[in-house]
């Protein structure tokens, strides 16, 4: 049992509040605009959902198409509420941790507004029929020049922070914020370059396609998500990280291996073998990190459980850092030949990838929000109730969309890889799980929905003033 | 100060390395690759133009990729040679013009890497393209009606147009649905590559 932390000292609090107050306008209007963007995505979702079972529906509007309303939703989600929520939650954590108020205060708030419409302006070209056809980068390419003014901004915001920083020791979430802010726009404008332009030959861009993509989650999400779990965890719970040199190692070897994975979405394919042994070997090498960063949050959280039942920030994060380290094991393991034989080109990846996106990466921001927000906004949130509603809707969505898919998509690729079965006899298996699909996705949506009506009563200032945290039940003795 | 220009240096290296490694590097591997010509002097792949230029447009803008793969795994590796894909692998010489890659990672339909080979008929490709369950019954492909105009009076029917089975009518193919048919009726792989053999 770790000893109570010492009251912080008085001016300690004023500087939170005034920290606090410098991120109000930014990081609300980031975090409003991702919850905005969340819910497009899942009424996109849900129509991609329904057409896979049922191909009639909305099949004349040419503009609804499967092919175009799926790219639609990936690209909201990823562009607009992963992404603006990321940044919100960056900004904010960043502020916090150096101890600094936020920069460029006239700056960031208007990125807000060239984001939205970069994101708005990109999902009506995909639904026109302007995608690049390149997954994950769908697109146009002008969104670029957008959405990369909007990372300046913010790669400025944070070096300055960084750089004022009133603490002396970095705090490794602080090392994963600045690996966060550095990567993405390089990613992004070396992905759109290497991939869209004749700046690569034939299948290299194919290549540069898969090291964008996969370092979107491994080098954009990932760290911004782990900053989150490392900095909510032992404040939820009042206690420090388990260990520092844990959390180094696991910073470091995250940089170095997961840049090298992205090629194992290729194996099998038309590219040199070597090509695909190093997105093996470095989808292997995650281990490391992966099991670092786990037993450090495990070691941390040790008897400490008994929060999950109050806290909603810790529910949501610890559930999402659980999610992590299946979502890594699952990963590297997909990577080896042997399975990936079956599991490549079926639904098995897109449960995959809905574990890292909204169970670990999602599920992340939810608790962020439900610990940043009321302290921008001085507010709590208004019920209790339908905190409980969002967290238990999103899990149980995510697990029947994940033991579904998982399980269709395995049966899929045997099925797909003996011969004497008629494809359409797949397709017809798979069926049954693509409506079990639909379902989770309604049970998310229907999460989504209530934690938008949340957000939405906070922004309105319709809670008890802030005092204490809303808790999911009561303490003992409280 | 000195302290973080390390540590973002550290972290450029990291990604600039992988960016190499996976990208640059088999980028310079391609650097003199060109089309193979074979002994009656035909250049392979061809370079897609006119109709079957238009049509892959359409194929990615309709966002087929979303479902189909255009990428034949080698023997021994999955199925794919044996259900009929393709009668060899794929190698990177196959994607020497294709801009953007639409290999694909979804097979909730077919391999198309050789679609035009294993199914010629226009017939066939825009009955499919219309209504899929016309051609393939149980299959869960979105219908692509608006690519073409129903003729239900029988005067006056073009020769173009094509006679549904149910005998409701004809329907006539846009350009663009032709140019998508021109498109997936090039999609054949069954040239020889030296480093491909069959």
């Amino acid at each position: 049992m770790a000893a109570p932390l010492p009251e912080p000292a008085v001016n300690d609090r004023v500087s939170r509040i005034q920290i606090d107050r410098s991120c109000r306008q930014t990081v609300v209007w980031y975090m409003a605009s991702a919850v905005f963007w969340l819910l497009a995505g899942s009424v996109l979702a849900l129509v991609a959902s329904v057409k896979m079972h049922a191909p009639g529906f909305l099949a004349d509007a040419e503009w609804l198409t499967f092919g175009r309303v799926r790219p639609a939703h990936l690209s909201t989600m990823i562009y607009g509420w992963g992404s603006m929520a990321g940044v919100g939650v960056l900004l904010w954590l960043q502020a916090r941790l150096s101890r600094v108020r936020l920069p460029l205060r006239l700056l960031l708030p208007v990125t807000v507004v060239i984001w939205n419409l970069a994101v708005l302006y990109g999902t009506v070209r995909i639904l026109q029929g302007a995608s690049t056809g390149i997954e994950w980068l769908e697109f146009p390419v002008e969104v670029l020049a957008f959405i990369g003014f909007c990372m300046g901004v913010i790669i400025v915001a944070s070096v300055l922070m960084f750089v004022r920083r009133q603490v002396k020791h970095t705090y490794v979430s602080q090392w994963y914020l600045f690996g966060a802010v550095l990567w993405f726009p390089f990613l992004y404008v070396l992905g759109v370059i290497l991939s869209e332009t004749d700046a690569a030959r034939g299948v290299a861009k194919a290549a540069a396609n898969w090291w964008f993509a996969h370092n979107v989650l491994g080098l954009w999400f990932t760290p911004i998500g782990l900053a989150t779990a490392y900095y909510m965890i032992p404040k939820v719970i009042g206690r420090p990280v388990h260990s520092y040199h844990l959390s180094l190692l696991g910073f470091w070897t995250l940089a170095i291996f997961y840049n090298w994975a992205g090629t194992h979405h290729l194996i099998g394919g038309p590219l040199p073998a070597w090509l695909v042994t190093v997105g093996i070997v470095g989808s292997m090498m995650m281990f490391i990190p992966v099991i670092t960063v786990a037993v450090n949050h495990h070691l941390t959280m040790v008897g400490h459980f008994h929060h999950l039942r109050t806290s909603p920030t810790l529910r949501f994060v610890v559930f999402a850092a659980m999610s992590y380290t299946a979502v890594s094991f699952q990963g590297s393991l997909t990577s080896l030949r042997a399975v990936n034989e079956v599991s490549h080109f079926t639904h098995y990846t897109i449960a995959h990838a809905h574990l890292g996106v909204y169970a670990f990466f999602s599920m992340m921001m939810f608790g962020a929000a439900y610990y940043i927000l009321p302290r921008l906004m001085n507010v709590e949130w208004h019920s209790a109730r339908w905190i409980r509603v969002h967290f238990w809707t999103t899990a149980l969505g995510i697990a029947l969309y994940w033991v579904g898919l998982t399980w269709a998509g395995w049966q899929q690729g045997r099925l797909m890889n003996d011969p004497n079965i008629p494809f359409l006899a797949i397709v017809e298996y798979t069926k049954p799980w693509l409506h079990s699909r639909s379902v989770a996705g309604v049970l998310m949506a229907a999460g989504h929905v209530s934690f938008a009506w949340l957000v939405w009563n906070l922004i309105r200032q319709r809670g008890a003033a802030l005092i204490g945290p809303t808790l999911l039940k009561r303490r003992k003795g409280a | 100060m000195n302290r973080s220009v390390t540590i973002a240096l550290g972290i450029m290296l990291t990604v600039v390395l992988s960016m190499a490694g996976l990208v640059l590097i088999p980028n310079w591997q391609f650097r003199e690759m060109e089309q193979h010509k074979d002994d009656d002097g035909n250049l392979w792949p061809v370079r897609l133009e006119g109709a079957e230029a238009l049509g892959r447009a359409e194929y990615v803008s309709l966002g087929c990729i979303y479902c189909h793969t255009q990428q034949v795994r080698p023997a021994g590796f999955g199925a794919d040679i044996d259900r009929g894909w393709g009668m060899r692998r794929t190698v990177p010489r196959d994607y020497l013009f294709d801009k953007p890659h639409q290999l694909g990672t979804m097979r909730t339909g077919p391999d198309l890497a050789n679609a035009g080979a294993r199914q010629p008929s226009r017939d066939w490709h825009l009955l499919h393209l219309y209504d899929p369950v016309i051609t393939s019954p149980g299959s869960t492909m979105p219908p692509h009606r608006f690519l073409f105009e129903k003729i239900t009076v029988p005067d006056r029917v073009p020769e173009r147009a094509i006679r549904l089975p149910d005998n409701s009518g004809w329907i006539l193919p846009t350009s663009r649905a032709e140019h998508l048919y021109a498109y997936l009726r090039s999609l054949d792989k069954s040239y020889e590559l030296p480093e491909a053999p069959q």
